[in-house]
């Protein structure tokens, strides 16, 4: 097994592995972006042709908790954004607080989620498990409301299960980092993980008002 | 041995000699690519083991010519099949309406009269028949080669397909969308009958309860849709007196044409498009009516189109508006 | 036919292989399934696509049987629709997607660039995993009740309706898009950041580039049929409604969402082929392609427009009008590109020095079929002619033109282009031949007479029909006898050459490639020094290497400035 920061067989130079990780993280994130606008399209496309329904069934979930999360979600980018700044500028101590910082943001957006979920558990929204809108509701208001939250659980329970690898993927630069790994001239692992991070959040920024804040008035 | 199906509709003809056409085009190229390519072939052999070819790397005039020539034929095999499918698409106004249900695995048709045929549809020569298709279950789809013509049958939504029978006779027809096991089996004959012959064939069944529109007046009542949409447009749904393919004037300013699909959607999804000063307080009957029961009201309601129109609550915009 | 002219001198076969190589650096069961080399790699997909085409053509001539009488009484019409089902969805996501990227793609683009390896081997080795497990899931599908939905999976038949193993199977396709996606980043990375000194955009094979024009599509189209297939599983466990019109979804917004990433599904089969014929038949004419600079544009404008034409899939389903003119004429764009390639390889045939090696006959087998399925195209774009030949048996002699007289004969002509290379030695030549010749026979009497079916109106996926289309699928079925033999042959000699075959040497051909600079088969590390590259691609004139007589000929500035 290699140690992080050694140079690769298949490269000839640092500077090649380094871009080829930049590379890559690119143009796996520009599949992410496919992957999830697939479900965005489907997303929009119903909630034009069932504005009503899906405008209520929007109301329904908690937006205070979703405005917390997304908070939390914009602060987690910002001490990802300075843990890559510490990498750069050697400070190593700074870079752990900040990995730590992130990791820990990100468990409170997890948890703040799985409040959420709970809550639709309770009120029968979960499609599949029981699902019943509202007492007295109509077979096709059930009907496309189930539509709204099947997607609403599809995105951001994708969404979240990109954030729990996220996590993953700290606890190891937490890991990494505490044995000193990083140095100025070697932070492609912060950089790349980095890249990641604030994709997910930018994922984020787009569910939230699509999920949360429709019809509001 | 046939290499092509009988020439039965309007449609017909024009289909073969663009399919003539474009083979002409399509031929040329190809045997013009596959002698040059045999030539070549034969003619600059190897002739020696240390031989090598003659260096050329490319010839701008050469690319720029068979890019746009190619592209110039592209585009009239286009143009030739676009005239053709937009005329399809776009059925004439004077067409006999039949409605053709197709569900797992057969055919249902009914005629204006209400007559009902399964697996058959009998259709008057030199006549524009119109199909409105519907699905009870997956997606079928219409074809009937010897017209040329086919359309997929999509459940949740209408499709239509028009043709006009040129010659009196017997053609297949199919379910040309996989549609599970008995797919195959999906078939029937269109008929098409001498315009005597037709409505002889009508009369000669008792088709009077048959009738979607009694059916549909029925349903009316018993839907309790005569409570809201009052005749006189005094209720609180407009009157549906002069409706049916009239302009409806929408709550949002826009107006839009009351076809058989607006019918159908004002009836499944009444909060898509309300009418202009009027409240969105029509329950919907999203599975509370089969395909067959809509069609019924929707010839009972355009039944409706030679009632006395209201001069105030009217489903249609007044006349004067875009 | 006579013989092959006699061995120049640079490359005559040696009579021993080298000493070391890749296959026989490390043994052992342990070396080959955790190996990072990506020519074993290759190896390793190479084995499995083919056992999945196994599968699928097993099926296949279940098919061509069965039809062989229109009330097919060898299965029952349950059973035939699971046999096309099936046979589809291995061909298409087990063989044809991974056939030549995994295979002579892996084995070949970074020799071709002068690298060691892919730039990330682990990642390699994990997508030949994943393509096993989505395999897994599949296979179990096809022994546990089987598939029927048709591998287009429409809903709400797929959805709701089908009584088949529909959960397990969507579940193995979306897994293997993962294979795919891993597949085309790797490709996208080596290619940009690995190529060896000298090694520009503009020297590359065209192999490189087709490859490169296929893996945008990889990591930008799969993703999609990635989100459809789950929401589609979805749907099926737990009775939502995104595609079933009774609770209010859209089934054709799942056409939408399938053909967006099947439609350019279709030129990720088809590229890397082209790319193979590229390569071929320089190298059998002994000179430059025709027209480099267009051959690799056209890739990628093939790639590009193929994102834009999917609703030509679409033109019956009730889509406006609008929509179809659009995609139609998009549709008749993204030939273009095609036509271009066919007339610059016919005319780097002209005052050539052709040989008429098996690699060149598959090449020009290849064009033959390729004019054939890429022309009929053409018809069915054509709006008018679709109402009448959609879903018939036009579609289906149209696309096995493409898929097999196309990416099969690709690949294959490319298995034995590459073979030398691969393994150290030659396959016979003389039986060679005869299979494929046998191929483009067999081939042409299969599909051809399907176009006379669906032009008389014959629907697709039927287990039975009409008497009066008999005569035309026996035919078919006739040929498709001949068809399976010039498979058969291929592999049966293959395997033998590979212990008793003709020791190869470095560059039995020769060609100018940097793949034919290595021993054969190649040392694991690929080249013992990185090369330096100061040549143009397919440069038989300044090559004095290849020890060909280039006395007489000219000798030309560098490729691209002529184009």
């Amino acid at each position: 097994m290699h140690r992080t920061g050694e140079l690769f067989g298949q490269f000839e130079t640092m500077d090649q592995q380094r871009e080829s990780a930049s590379l890559g993280m690119w143009v796996f994130l520009s599949t992410e972006v496919l992957f999830f606008g697939g479900m965005f399209m489907t997303y929009t496309l119903n909630r034009s042709t069932y504005p009503d329904v899906f405008g209520e069934a929007s109301r329904s979930i908690n937006l205070p908790l979703g405005a917390v999360n997304t908070i939390v979600l914009i602060a987690s980018s910002l001490t990802m954004a300075m843990s890559v700044w510490a990498s750069q500028v050697g400070k190593k101590q700074l870079l752990t607080i900040f990995l730590i910082l992130t990791l820990i943001l990100g468990s409170v957006f997890l948890g703040i989620k799985g409040i959420e979920y709970h809550e639709k558990f309770v009120e029968h929204h979960v499609p599949g498990l029981n699902f019943s809108f509202e007492p007295g509701a109509s077979v096709a208001t059930n009907a496309h409301a189930q539509l709204f939250f099947s997607l609403y659980f599809a995105m951001t329970g994708l969404h979240a299960l990109h954030m729990i690898v996220g996590a993953g993927l700290l606890i190891w630069l937490i890991k990494q980092s505490l044995k000193g790994r990083f140095t100025p001239e070697y932070s492609t692992p912060v950089d790349l993980i980095g890249l990641y991070w604030h994709f997910v959040d930018i994922v984020w920024i787009f569910l939230f008002p699509l999920l949360y804040l429709i019809d509001r008035h | 041995m046939p290499l092509y199906p009988e020439q039965a509709s309007n449609f017909a003809p024009n289909v073969d000699a663009l399919f003539v056409y474009i083979t002409a085009v399509c031929l040329f190229f190809a045997v013009a690519v596959t002698i040059a390519v045999v030539f070549f072939f034969f003619k600059y052999r190897r002739k020696t083991a240390g031989e090598v070819g003659v260096p050329i790397h490319g010839d701008m005039r050469l690319e720029v010519i068979w890019l746009v020539v190619p592209l110039l034929l592209a585009l009239t095999m286009f143009a030739g099949g676009a005239v053709i499918y937009v005329d399809f698409r776009r059925p004439p106004m004077d067409t006999l309406d039949i409605y053709v249900v197709g569900k797992q695995w057969m055919w249902k048709a009914q005629q204006p009269t209400g007559l009902r045929e399964i697996n058959e549809l009998h259709v008057p020569v030199g006549r524009n028949v119109k199909l409105i298709l519907a699905s009870e279950d997956v997606i079928h789809n219409f074809s009937v080669p010897d017209f040329r013509v086919k359309m997929d049958v999509v459940p949740g939504h209408y499709n239509t397909l028009w043709f006009r029978p040129t010659k009196p006779g017997k053609y297949h027809f199919f379910c040309s969308q996989y549609c599970g096991t008995n797919h195959a089996l999906m078939g029937g004959w269109v008929t098409v009958l001498e315009p005597t012959d037709y409505e002889a064939w009508l009369s000669g069944s008792s088709s009077a309860d048959a009738n979607p529109l009694v059916a549909g007046e029925k349903l009316f009542a018993e839907k309790a849709c005569n409570t809201c949409h009052l005749s006189d447009g005094k209720g609180r749904a407009p009157s549906l007196n002069g409706v049916y393919e009239g302009k409806v004037l929408l709550a949002d300013g826009s107006t839009v044409t009351a076809d058989d699909a607006y019918i159908r959607e004002s009836i499944l999804a009444p909060a898509a498009k309300v009418v202009a000063g009027y409240q969105p307080v029509m329950p919907t009957f999203q599975g509370q009516l089969t395909e067959e029961q809509i069609i019924a009201l929707t010839a009972y309601i355009k039944s409706l189109q030679s009632q006395p129109v209201p001069a105030t609550g009217a489903g249609i915009a007044p006349a004067g508006k875009k | 036919m006579s013989t092959t002219p006699a061995a120049i001198p640079s490359a005559t076969p040696g009579n021993t292989l080298p000493r070391e190589h890749y296959l026989n650096a490390t043994y052992g069961i342990r070396s080959w399934l955790l190996t990072t080399d990506h020519k074993r790699i290759a190896l390793l997909y190479l084995v499995s696509v083919t056992f999945f085409f196994f599968i699928g053509g097993a099926f296949a001539t279940m098919i061509r049987i069965h039809l062989l009488t229109p009330n097919g009484y060898l299965v029952t019409a349950e059973t035939y629709n699971k046999l096309f089902t099936m046979h589809g969805v291995a061909m298409i996501f087990f063989f044809l997607i991974p056939s030549i990227p995994a295979v002579l793609g892996n084995f070949l683009i970074p020799l071709m660039i002068g690298a060691k390896d892919l730039a990330f081997p682990k990642i390699n080795l994990l997508s030949w995993y994943i393509y096993l497990v989505g395999g897994g899931f599949v296979l179990y599908s096809f022994s546990t009740g089987g598939l029927d939905t048709g591998w287009t999976f429409y809903t709400p038949l797929s959805s709701v309706y089908s009584n088949s193993a529909v959960t397990p199977a969507v579940i193995g396709v979306f897994i293997n898009g993962f294979s795919s996606i891993l597949t085309g980043l790797n490709f996208i990375v080596t290619i940009h950041t690995m190529r060896a000194p000298g090694m520009t955009w503009f020297r590359l094979p065209l192999f490189v580039w087709a490859h490169y024009a296929t893996s945008i599509i990889f990591i930008l189209g799969t993703p999609v049929i990635a989100i459809t297939l789950l929401l589609a599983g979805l749907e099926r466990m737990l009775h939502l409604g995104f595609f079933n019109p009774a609770l209010g979804g859209d089934p054709i917004l799942f056409q939408h969402l399938f053909w967006f990433y099947s439609h350019p599904a279709v030129y990720i089969m088809i590229l890397p082929a082209m790319g193979v014929i590229s390569e071929i038949i320089p190298t059998f004419a002994r000179k430059p392609i025709f027209g480099y600079t267009f051959i690799a544009g056209s890739s990628i404008a093939i790639a590009v427009i193929g994102f834009f034409v999917w609703a030509h899939h679409m033109f019956l389903t009730g889509e406006s009008a609008y929509a179809a003119l659009t995609f139609s004429l998009l549709s008749y764009l993204v030939a273009i590109p095609s036509a271009v390639k066919v007339f610059n390889w016919t005319s780097t045939l002209y005052k050539g020095s052709i040989s008429w090696d098996t690699p060149m006959l598959y090449a020009l087998g290849f064009i033959g079929l390729f004019l054939v399925g890429g022309l009929t195209g053409l018809f069915l774009a054509c709006l008018g002619l679709d109402i009448h030949i959609h879903d018939t048996y036009f579609v289906v002699a149209h696309f096995h033109y493409i898929m097999v007289g196309g990416a099969v004969m690709g690949y294959v002509g490319g298995l034995h282009f590459w073979w030398p290379k691969i393994t150290g030695r030659l396959y016979p030549e003389f039986l060679a031949r005869i299979a494929a010749v046998t191929l483009f026979i067999g081939f042409n009497l299969t599909f051809f007479p399907q176009f006379i079916l669906g032009y008389l109106g014959m629907p697709r996926r039927y287990h039975s029909y009409p008497p009066e289309f008999q005569v035309f699928n026996v035919m078919s079925t006739a040929g498709a006898s001949i068809l399976a033999l010039g498979y058969l042959l291929p592999m049966i000699y293959l395997i033998w050459s590979m212990r008793y075959g003709r020791v190869a040497g470095r560059n039995p051909w020769p060609a100018t490639g940097l793949e034919w600079q290595t021993d054969s088969p190649p040392l694991t590390e690929n080249f013992d020094v990185t090369p330096e590259v100061t040549w143009e691609a397919y440069d038989f004139v300044n090559r004095p290497d290849l020890g060909l007589d280039v006395k007489g000929a000219p000798s030309l500035a560098p490729a691209h400035g002529d184009d």
